[in-house]
């Protein structure tokens, strides 16, 4: 790393050496990648086992695949897959409804105080969600809340926006000026500057930002086990479900983590690049 | 990327000019308030809520309405060791995760940054614990990976001495920061990475014919760039990482004993199975209390992520 002296001097070596650096770099990432990789290949591998040969010592590499566990988890999964999606994609587009013209008026067109209202809804982060969970249960069971979707959908809608306002927000400050110009010389209003010029401009941001509320809706475990018990009972409460108290049940588990988990880890692997602009957006501006 | 003007000063636009008439001012706010209204009213409703729970004596258990109680309940938050043990727990867990993903995400990007075979596999490989759903992490470590019987790890330890090392009875706290880490690490590395290829190449390949070292290069010039994204990283990963629960239900349950019990945890026994909503507001309110304490310091030390730009045409 710090043999640069002797490079000028023998660039031949040096360029010998820097090759073997590249290679040695190459196969720490990969080492660190697999190793990260392991716990979930692990999960896969064992949800393709027989129940027996998921808990031997040493650990069985090799075993005849079966599907059984997966026909298991897919004859209970139905309602609870119903509520994830459902939960997920409602808050998911009111947190845009609702979103999108607050990031504008924070903006674009920007309020007086908007610093004061953008650190109002980040700060409304920060407050723990937990800590009023007590209180929360009792508002849900006086409004007839109490294990409904819409009690999820309200919530996580809630718990996305904040966040979901921010970046948003950052893509509109990147719509260039001369464009927004250019409308109102045209005569634009308020709705077709928004329609015509800001909508298709910040597209790809808004998936990116679709897509984390997405992620964190569809994991989401604890409101839903305080808060739900059948009706609109979500995936990890599933997950959860398959966890018996006694005989053998690791396969089982694996199976059912993994299909909790598949449709997140599918659209994160799809969606890299979005993901990374969507994170990343915070920091820029 | 267009990462370098936007981190220099931006001009200054004059956000509202000053002729700005109630129409307009109106016509600004109006997008604005459906949802400052909708985060006012689920988010602070349940808050003032806690704040009146807090000073009754409301058990879910106990038939009878709730009734003042005036400050026992605080009283009863202050003086509990359980209380305080959590709090603790809380703060550990938090710093020593987020510490320790943001190293590990920072080390793991300038990797990924670097040209090799296979580079979109393996940050495929690198980013997906983070897409695992979090309960579905938990069990697969508490189960297939830490076992003592038939656990991956233990069977990966075992030719270094280890044997049948129950992780979760003698390690629970730490198994629990390694659950944590091996999530949101990650998120730190996709953070950093973004912020690595916005970075200029031109002064990197001068602080090079320069004669710069590596580790020179990236105290001068790589790390005061990527600053303003590892604050980034931090923050967002203390608000997620303080408020863990799936990890701590699922692998161990809060124990052996309250070991790994965090603030979350506990006040999620306190309703559940304490059925105490008044303790439970209370010890609520003061984690809202100090939350807010610790915000404000995080927020002023980390203002280089708040350095908002101006906004407005």
């Amino acid at each position: 790393m710090t043999a640069l002296p002797a490079r000028d001097r023998e660039p031949g070596p040096q360029k010998f050496r820097e090759m073997a650096g590249n290679v040695g770099w190459g196969i720490l990432a990969w080492v660190v990648g697999i190793a990260f990789f392991l716990p979930v290949l692990w999960m896969i591998i064992t949800a393709f086992k027989p129940e027996s040969a998921a808990e031997t010592w040493p650990p069985k590499f090799i075993f005849s695949p079966t599907l059984s566990e997966f026909r298991l988890v897919f004859s209970g999964v139905g309602p609870f897959l119903t509520h994830s999606v459902i939960a997920t994609v409602g808050s998911t587009i009111l947190v845009l409804v609702l979103g999108v013209p607050a990031s504008y008026a924070l903006s674009v067109h920007p309020v007086k105080h908007w610093r004061d209202g953008l650190f109002f809804f980040i700060s409304t982060k920060m407050l723990p969600i937990v800590a009023v969970i007590g209180p929360l249960y009792v508002i849900a069971l006086k409004t007839g809340l109490l294990d409904s979707l819409w009690l999820l959908i309200i919530l996580y809608t809630a718990m996305n926006l904040p966040l979901a306002i921010w970046m948003i927000r950052s893509f509109m400050l990147e719509v260039p000026r001369e464009l927004l110009e250019a409308a109102r010389l045209d005569g634009a209003g308020r709705i077709r500057e928004m329609t015509g010029v800001i909508l298709p401009v910040i597209s790809p941001g808004l998936v990116s930002t679709a897509l984390i509320c997405m992620i964190f809706a569809w994991n989401e475990l604890f409101l839903a086990l305080n808060l739900t018990t059948t009706n609109a009972a979500t995936m990890p409460m599933f997950l959860i479900s398959s966890v018996p108290q006694e005989g053998l049940y690791i396969a089982h588990l694996s199976a059912a983590a993994l299909v909790a988990s598949i449709p997140v880890i599918l659209v994160g692997w799809i969606a890299q690049r979005s993901l990374v602009r969507g994170l990343s957006m915070g920091a820029i501006k | 990327m267009t990462v370098l003007e936007d981190l220099a000063p931006p001009p200054r636009v004059d956000v509202r000019p000053r002729g700005m008439g109630r129409r307009e001012a109106w016509q600004r706010r109006l997008p604005l308030l459906p949802a400052l209204v909708y985060i006012v009213i689920v988010t602070q409703i349940p808050f003032v809520v806690t704040l009146w729970y807090s000073f009754q004596n409301y058990f879910f258990d106990v038939p009878g309405a709730a009734h003042f109680t005036g400050l026992s309940n605080y009283k009863a938050v202050f003086t509990s060791a359980a209380f305080r043990g959590s709090l603790v727990r809380s703060v550990v867990m938090t710093v020593t995760a987020v510490i320790v993903a943001m190293i590990l995400g920072v080390a793991i990007a300038m990797l990924l940054d670097r040209k090799f075979f296979g580079r979109g596999v393996v940050r495929t490989m690198v980013i997906t614990p983070f897409l695992v759903m979090p309960a579905a992490a938990a069990l697969i470590w508490a189960g297939p990976m830490l076992d003592p019987n038939f656990g991956l790890l233990n069977y990966l330890l075992e030719p270094f001495g280890v044997h049948h090392v129950a992780w979760l009875s003698t390690h629970a706290l730490g198994s629990v920061i390694v659950v944590m880490i091996w999530q949101w690490t990650p998120f730190m590395t996709l953070i950093v990475l973004a912020g690595l290829q916005g970075q200029p190449q031109d002064t990197l390949e001068a602080a090079k014919v320069d004669g710069a070292g590596a580790l020179a290069t990236f105290r001068e010039l790589t790390f005061p760039y990527l600053r303003p994204y590892i604050e980034l990283g931090i923050l967002l990963g203390s608000i997620y990482l303080v408020n863990v629960f799936d990890a701590v239900r699922l692998m161990t349950n809060g124990g052996p004993g309250t070991s790994t019990t965090n603030l979350p945890f506990y006040l999620y026994q306190q309703v559940n199975f304490a059925f105490d909503v008044g303790g439970a507001a209370a010890a609520g309110v003061v984690t809202v209390i100090l939350t807010i304490i610790v915000a404000t310091f995080a927020l002023r030390m980390f203002a280089s992520v708040f350095q908002f730009e101006e906004a407005g045409v």
